[in-house]
């Protein structure tokens, strides 16, 4: 469904992914782990072309999204619920929701994805009239990530979904993204829990200093000893 | 800056001095010696203006400074008969109390950028308005003249601090012009400079580092205040009329932002290049174009900002130094500031 | 004077201050809106209201198109103006300190007064349009100030809709809270800006169509109403527009007192000193809240 091939990319002078080639068959869930400053939010940056290409291709079905413009990316089925979930403070729950939904082909379908995303996260509906800021981080998360199904997209791309969050929130996180995953949609997600991610994921990429240092089936990164001691810290 | 570049610029400004000084003697009209005059009288109050709106303390208020200046000694010589000699101190002290008032609340409850603008903006429309409001004593928005005392017969009155002769005012002006340039540089090489620098780029940091950031703030915004009421004061005593537009409300505090930018406000002749420009733009349209275009200086004036802020917001001066340090042919010249 | 409540001229006084207080209302909405969402300061805004009100009074008076067509001819010229000004003067230093935003529009300020001086002199113009007025308990009132006020309530009620039902005016609220990540939600930040410019000047553009009912139109008619415009703006917190349109009543009362107890200068002189009182007191606004 996704494709990078040898993609290169940066903020300014300082080159973040170097020649970066990973792919995201239709309906898997895909890990993207590695430590902090490892080029993980870049590389779903670089996706979203919020940041730019300086080398490589990326493609969508088969569309190239080589020069595609930031705000056309989503139109091409991509929604990224960035780090930090980014909610739009002083709006409410459900203006969020309704800012998901901008591109011309989603706003038709407001009322239908609205209740579904209402159905997933029936917290959200208790709070829609509640301004987004106000809510706990969990909360936050989940109204990202609805903010991120209104436009109907056929891949998530997940930033660092857990972070920042109680131990007990991140359990409910990645519950949530296993629930999504079974809704059907194709995940990205970048993740330092990576004991976490990796039980919810089909396969995973390991990220260092901006290159790809190793892949493989979830359950094979798991077991690898260099990964334990590394990142899992066992 | 090595001996010889020193000596050379020290040579070079006692030339420039020189030059300025000779002016008078080289026969011009009274025309030519006004535009001098001016050019050099706004200079300082430009200047003036700098001396805190170059630390990013961005003030659309001077008109009120500028007002309390020239119709304070006005109203003081022609209602209660006082010499300029105390009426000019006096005003001067009004307006740096005025700085005082105005900044020390602004500046402890950090009232910065857009809000420190407009605030300001609305003290030299209150200054404006007054003096319109009060037309029984200040003649309204007709204006007002100093009493004149002084007569072709009897050409000189330093106790009114009126002179017939344009030649007098120049040297005066040119006293005055220096002293500015003077106190520019005393507040560009003391600590204060640096202080404000890094209260430019973050209160914090400077706060952090020992900075005393609102007492430092308002030492320049007081000493800019009290230069631009000496600069309105001697502007009423030369021009011997003044009304409420053109020393105070907001089109002249633009100007006098405007004029500085043009310039550069990081240098120190910065402002003065600021006034030549402005003044001999407006002056050269005029003669141009007669006044069959009336407000054409404007626009051209208002078109060049615009065009100046976008490509080259520091200045012309300030962008001559910059190409001249770049290409190595004088060092010594200011590293580039903060502020942009 | 002696005070009394029971004075009808001083009620006659409060309620053309309620009246103007509209209007003021509706000047500040544009400007707030440009505010609120760019973070920029149009100084030039009361000159894009004057060109406004030259474009409905040639209309009118040399062409011959029904006011109402001038009207909204006027609008659309100074929306297209507001648009304009982004994209020819903001847009390329919208990266700079944010003073240089603001004095950048001071420039356009002088422009466009001396373009106005050049193409239509200094002389006055009047629309020579009368309502006449009416009369209630012994107070007389103009027609036109109602009608300005009444179309000032609508204007905001109409854009407090369009900010809070439709999905561009979701878009320009949120673009003031998190810039970067519109792009994510398929907006165009740039377009945002332009459409936001555009409603800032047609908002302008409104409030010309009111003032050239209310006032004579010359070159510098924009200094007369560009600094209480500003007042009203920041004394509500600026890009707030409900504390705008509080401040905008508070000010003309001011303005409408101070005119009936004085002159009408120490009205404006009183709703100045009481707006650098407030910044001393409320920096943030009378609506804002403590940052």
């Amino acid at each position: 469904m996704l494709t990078l091939e040898n993609v290169s990319a940066g903020y300014g002078t300082f080159q973040a992914l170097f020649g970066v080639s990973l792919e995201v068959r239709a309906g898997e869930a895909v890990a993207v782990i590695g430590p902090n400053g490892a080029g993980k939010t870049s590389l779903l940056r670089v996706i979203s072309k919020v940041i730019p290409l300086n080398g490589g291709h990326i493609a969508m079905e088969g569309q190239s999204l080589d020069s595609v413009p930031a705000h056309r990316v989503i139109e091409l089925g991509i929604a990224h619920v960035p780090e930090h979930r980014r909610l739009f403070p002083r709006l409410t729950v459900e203006e969020n929701l309704r800012m998901g939904a901008f591109i011309n082909g989603a706003r038709s379908r407001f009322d239908e994805r609205l209740a579904f995303v209402y159905e997933l996260f029936p917290r959200m509906k208790e709070r829609r009239h509640q301004l987004a800021g106000t809510m706990s981080g969990g909360e936050q998360q989940m109204c990202a990530i609805g903010r991120g199904l209104m436009s109907g997209p056929k891949l998530l791309l997940l930033d660092e979904p857990s972070a920042g969050l109680a131990p007990v929130i991140v359990q409910q996180v990645f519950d949530l993204v296993r629930r999504i995953r079974q809704e059907g949609y194709t995940v990205l997600i970048v993740e330092q829990n990576i004991q976490q991610v990796l039980k919810v994921v089909d396969r995973a990429y390991l990220l260092e200093v901006g290159r790809i240092k190793m892949s493989g089936a979830s359950q094979e990164l798991l077991e690898n000893d260099e990964v334990r001691r590394a990142y899992i810290g066992l | 800056m090595d001996a010889s570049t020193s000596r050379n610029l020290t040579i070079l400004k006692g030339a420039g001095l020189a030059a300025i000084l000779a002016f008078p003697l080289l026969g011009f009209s009274d025309y030519v010696l006004h535009i001098a005059i001016s050019i050099l009288l706004w200079g300082f109050v430009y200047t003036g203006w700098s001396v805190m709106g170059r630390f990013g303390l961005v003030s659309l208020g001077h008109g009120a400074f500028l007002g309390i200046g020239a119709y304070g000694t006005t109203m003081l010589w022609n209602l209660a008969g006082l010499t300029p000699w105390i009426g000019i101190p006096l005003s001067v002290l009004a307006s740096a109390i005025l700085g005082l008032l105005i900044g020390l609340p602004c500046f402890r409850f950090r009232i910065t950028g857009h809000y420190f603008a407009l605030v300001t903006l609305a003290l030299t429309e209150v200054a404006r308005l007054l003096i319109v409001a009060l037309r029984d004593t200040t003649g309204g928005s007709l204006g007002v003249t100093p009493v004149g005392v002084v007569s072709p017969e009897d050409p000189v009155s330093l106790y009114a601090l009126q002179f017939a002769s344009k030649t007098v005012w120049f040297y005066i002006i040119v006293g005055v012009w220096l002293v500015g340039l003077l106190i520019w540089r005393a507040v560009d090489r003391s600590m204060m400079r640096y202080a404000m620098e890094a209260i430019s780029q973050e209160e914090d940091a400077a706060a952090s580092l020992g900075v005393h950031v609102t007492r430092t703030k308002l030492t320049v915004t007081v000493i800019s205040a009290a230069m631009t009421a000496f600069g309105g004061a001697v502007y009423g005593q030369y021009q011997q009329y003044i009304n409420p537009e053109t020393v105070s409300g907001i089109a002249i505090s633009l100007q006098i932002v405007f004029a500085v930018i043009a310039g550069g406000m990081f240098v120190q002749l910065g402002p003065t290049v600021g006034a030549v420009i402005t003044l001999l733009l407006g002056e050269g349209l005029r003669l141009g174009f007669g006044h069959e275009f009336h407000g054409l200086d404007v626009t051209v004036y208002g078109l060049m900002l615009v065009l100046f802020i976008i490509y080259m917001p520091r200045g012309v001066l300030g962008k001559a130094v910059e190409v001249m340090a770049a290409r190595g042919s004088r060092p010594g010249t200011p590293s580039p500031q903060p502020g942009e | 004077m002696e005070f009394s409540l029971l004075d009808p001229f001083l009620w006659e006084t409060v309620i053309q201050g309620l009246l103007f207080g509209g209007v003021l209302a509706l000047l500040s909405l544009g400007l707030n809106i440009i505010f609120g969402v760019i973070d920029v300061v149009w100084i030039c805004y009361a000159e894009l209201i004057m060109l406004g009100m030259y474009t409905i009074y040639f209309l009118y008076t040399d062409f011959g198109v029904p006011l109402p067509l001038a009207f909204l001819a006027g609008i659309l010229v100074v929306a297209v103006l507001g648009a304009l000004l982004h994209h020819l003067v903001i847009r390329p230093i919208l990266h700079t300190e944010p003073i240089n935003q603001l004095l950048v529009t001071g420039g356009v300020l002088f422009f466009l007064q001396g373009l106005a001086t050049m193409m239509f002199s200094v002389e006055f113009r009047n629309l020579g349009v009368s309502f006449g007025s009416v009369s209630v308990a012994e107070m007389y009132f103009p027609v036109s100030r109602i009608i300005a006020f009444s179309v000032s309530i609508v204007a905001v009620v109409a854009l407090w809709l369009f900010l809070k039902k439709t999905y561009l005016g979701t878009a320009i609220r949120a673009i003031s809270q998190d810039r970067d990540v519109m792009p994510l939600m398929g907006v165009s930040p740039r377009k945002i800006y332009l459409v936001t410019s555009a409603l800032g000047g047609g908002l302008a553009g409104l409030g010309a169509c009111l003032l050239v009912l209310l006032y004579d139109i010359h070159p510098a008619i924009g200094l007369t109403f560009g600094p209480i415009t500003f007042m009203v703006c920041v004394l509500g917190g600026l890009g707030n527009m409900i504390g705008g349109f509080i401040a905008a009543f508070i000010f003309a009362e001011f303005i409408a007192l101070g005119g009936f107890y004085a002159e009408v200068e120490w009205g404006y002189v009183l709703a100045f000193v009481f707006f650098i009182v407030m910044m001393f007191i409320r920096p943030q606004g009378i609506l804002g809240s403590k940052s």
